[in-house]
């Protein structure tokens, strides 16, 4: 026992120096952001998988690439048997895999789901840094401000809006697709509801409140109760005197440069409808 | 209390709620302006509001609930058990696995009648094992516990169909199919549930003779000319075609059916042929009111229907259970 100490010791020091001098070398990935997150930073050969829903075209914006790494189903013994030196996860889902993932000793760090462009940033920073690509995530972050400030716009008129997805959901001033349409130059219906973090709108709240424009989420193959409000004849009659856009879903829901498309979407909707005559 | 007076009287329970149900909404609008608003002489948003959301939802709860009502009678009628009722004895739940399999297929996307009718052929498979479950003795117990068992392989193939879906939020609706409500229907899904819900009555109706024949024992009935094969099949077509369509636009609500014909069959002299016409606007006033309350309660937060009507309905049923149990002893 007291023998085994220092070359514990040793081991631990080992572990700790060796990701700080080139990064760790087996990453794997459990949740869909950092997934991308992952593509977009690590050196080659540095992942060693993906959850499987990096490669699902509904929900990511890089389900191209993503085919070509492995993926897995994010339960604990398939991850671990991947040996890796760093498990990606969220802040949300994968609760159990990751407590058990660190009781056998593996280092994990966990994202939260981004809430804001400045979360977004921060989220790329961090993962940049626990692969060891500061460079890389600098760079990112870079082409995301770039991207920003040609899209954000100037102050003027700001045509109402209101985010319609399955259910009624829509998205508050504390959300990443509120945070885009406040720079996309559009008034959140949200707000005038009292709904900062988001939450659901009624159907009646949204006939009565007449936007200019819809934000409508697209439906997903198969069928559900929730994204039949998406038909409703209520709702269509109202989009009938509206303008509507559909941002595809995968470019908003992480903080990746992706999200620069859904903000382009959403600035030329403003732009027609304040340059209408 | 004479049956004519009785009717009246839930009849105007109905009108009463109807009323009620037009006029509570988030919009928050005076009830002259809604009504106005009902028969189109009020701005565009606020005739939409009215016509296009208030208007359908308080229909289809009036028309569930007199379908759920008029099911729970006729089943008892036949079944001559108090307890039968389409949501206990997994009648709802098969009606649900049906309405799922044409959703998620795609056959109602192409068709939109194969919904309906999708949830009435579970309906009426899951009526068909019951009958056969009660004829040969009749005993409560059995017919309960198949009812038990029947829900739960119902229940769970119906979870299996929503988790396969390539739809994520088709699973998290297994809530809805289990306990039903009505938000954002449309017009529409009254249209198409109508012609089964229709259908189904008339069968119902057709059946009152011969039900009221049944109460004397089936020797009796038989020797009075009501044909059981015909009675039989007159019941469990119409049951399955109203708890299918009403499960097929509102997902499964139950112990309307229990509650309801309860209620008033005492005051109908027992006859189920009284019976059901009272149970029927009886079931109305019910979902209308349990619709109602799940809006007043929480408005945004989309109660489920059948959680009202069992914080009403289980303990009655648990009372009906206790005096059947002392009744057998």
């Amino acid at each position: 026992m007291r023998r085994a100490l220092p070359a514990l010791a040793l081991a631990l020091a080992l572990a700790l120096a060796l990701p700080a001098a080139a990064g760790p070398r087996r990453v794997v990935s459990l949740n869909l952001c950092t997934d991308q997150l992952a593509m977009l930073l690590a050196a080659p050969g540095q992942i060693a998988a993906l959850s499987h829903v990096a490669r699902d075209p509904r929900a990511s914006a890089m389900a191209t690439e993503a085919r070509r790494f492995p993926v897995t189903h994010g339960g604990a013994e398939e991850v671990f048997a991947l040996a890796p030196d760093l498990v990606l996860a969220g802040t949300y889902t994968t609760r159990a895999t990751v407590g058990l993932l660190r009781r056998l000793g593996v280092s994990v760090l966990e994202v939260p789901p981004p809430d804001s462009v400045a979360a977004a940033r921060a989220a790329i920073l961090a993962v940049g840094a626990a692969l060891g690509r500061e460079a890389a995530a600098v760079s990112v972050v870079a082409d995301l401000d770039r991207g920003l400030a040609a899209l954000t716009a100037p102050p003027g008129p700001r045509p109402r809006a209101a985010i319609v997805a399955a259910g009624g959901w829509t998205g508050g001033a504390a959300t990443l697709p509120g945070e885009l349409l406040a720079r996309a130059g559009l008034a959140n219906l949200a707000a005038e509801l009292g709904l900062a973090a988001g939450g659901y709108v009624t159907l009646e709240e949204l006939v009565l409140a007449r936007p200019a424009l819809l934000v409508l989420a697209r439906p997903y193959p198969g069928a559900s109760r929730a994204e039949d409000l998406l038909a409703h004849p209520a709702l269509r009659a109202l989009a009938a005197g509206a303008r509507t856009v559909s941002p595809d879903d995968a470019d908003w829901v992480c903080g990746t440069p992706h999200l620069l498309a859904a903000l382009a979407a959403l600035r030329a909707a403003r732009d027609a409808i304040t340059e209408a005559p | 209390m004479s049956h004519r007076a009785l009717l009246a009287g839930l009849a105007l329970a109905v009108a009463l709620l109807f009323v009620a149900a037009l006029l509570v909404g988030p919009a928050g609008l005076p009830p002259r302006t809604a009504l106005a608003a009902l028969f189109g002489a009020e701005g565009r948003a606020l005739v939409l509001v009215m016509q296009e959301i208030r208007l359908p939802r308080a229909l289809l709860a009036a028309a569930v609930g007199a379908a759920l009502g008029l099911a729970g009678a006729a089943m008892q009628g036949l079944l001559r058990n108090p307890l039968a009722e389409p949501g206990l004895l997994g009648v709802s739940a098969a009606a649900a696995l049906g309405a799922v399999i044409a959703l998620q297929t795609g056959l109602a996307a192409r068709f939109a009648p194969a919904l309906p009718a999708s949830a009435l052929a579970g309906a009426g498979m899951a009526a068909a094992l019951m009958l056969a479950v009660a004829l040969p003795r009749g005993g409560t117990l059995a017919l309960i516990l198949a009812g038990i068992a029947l829900s739960a392989l119902a229940g769970a193939a119906t979870a299996l169909v929503l988790n396969l879906s390539p739809n994520p939020f088709a699973a998290a609706e297994i809530v809805f199919w289990t306990m039903g409500s009505l938000r954002d229907r449309a017009l529409a899904d009254l249209w198409l549930a109508s012609p089964f819900l229709g259908l189904g009555a008339a069968l119902v109706i057709a059946a009152r003779r011969g039900l009221d024949a049944l109460t004397l024992g089936e020797e009796a009935a038989a020797s009075l000319g009501a044909g059981l094969v015909r009675l039989r099949l007159l019941v469990v077509l119409g049951t399955a075609a109203l708890v299918g369509a009403a499960t097929a636009v509102a997902g499964a609500v139950g112990f309307v059916g229990l509650v309801v014909p309860h209620l008033v069959r005492p005051l109908c002299g027992g006859l189920p042929s009284r019976t059901l016409p009272a149970a029927a606007l009886g079931g109305a006033a019910m979902v209308l009111a349990a619709d109602l309350a799940t809006r007043l309660i929480a408005p945004e937060r989309d109660l489920k229907l059948g959680v009202l009507t069992a914080i009403v309905g289980a303990p009655f049923f648990l009372h009906l259970v206790f005096r059947t149990a002392r009744a057998e002893a």
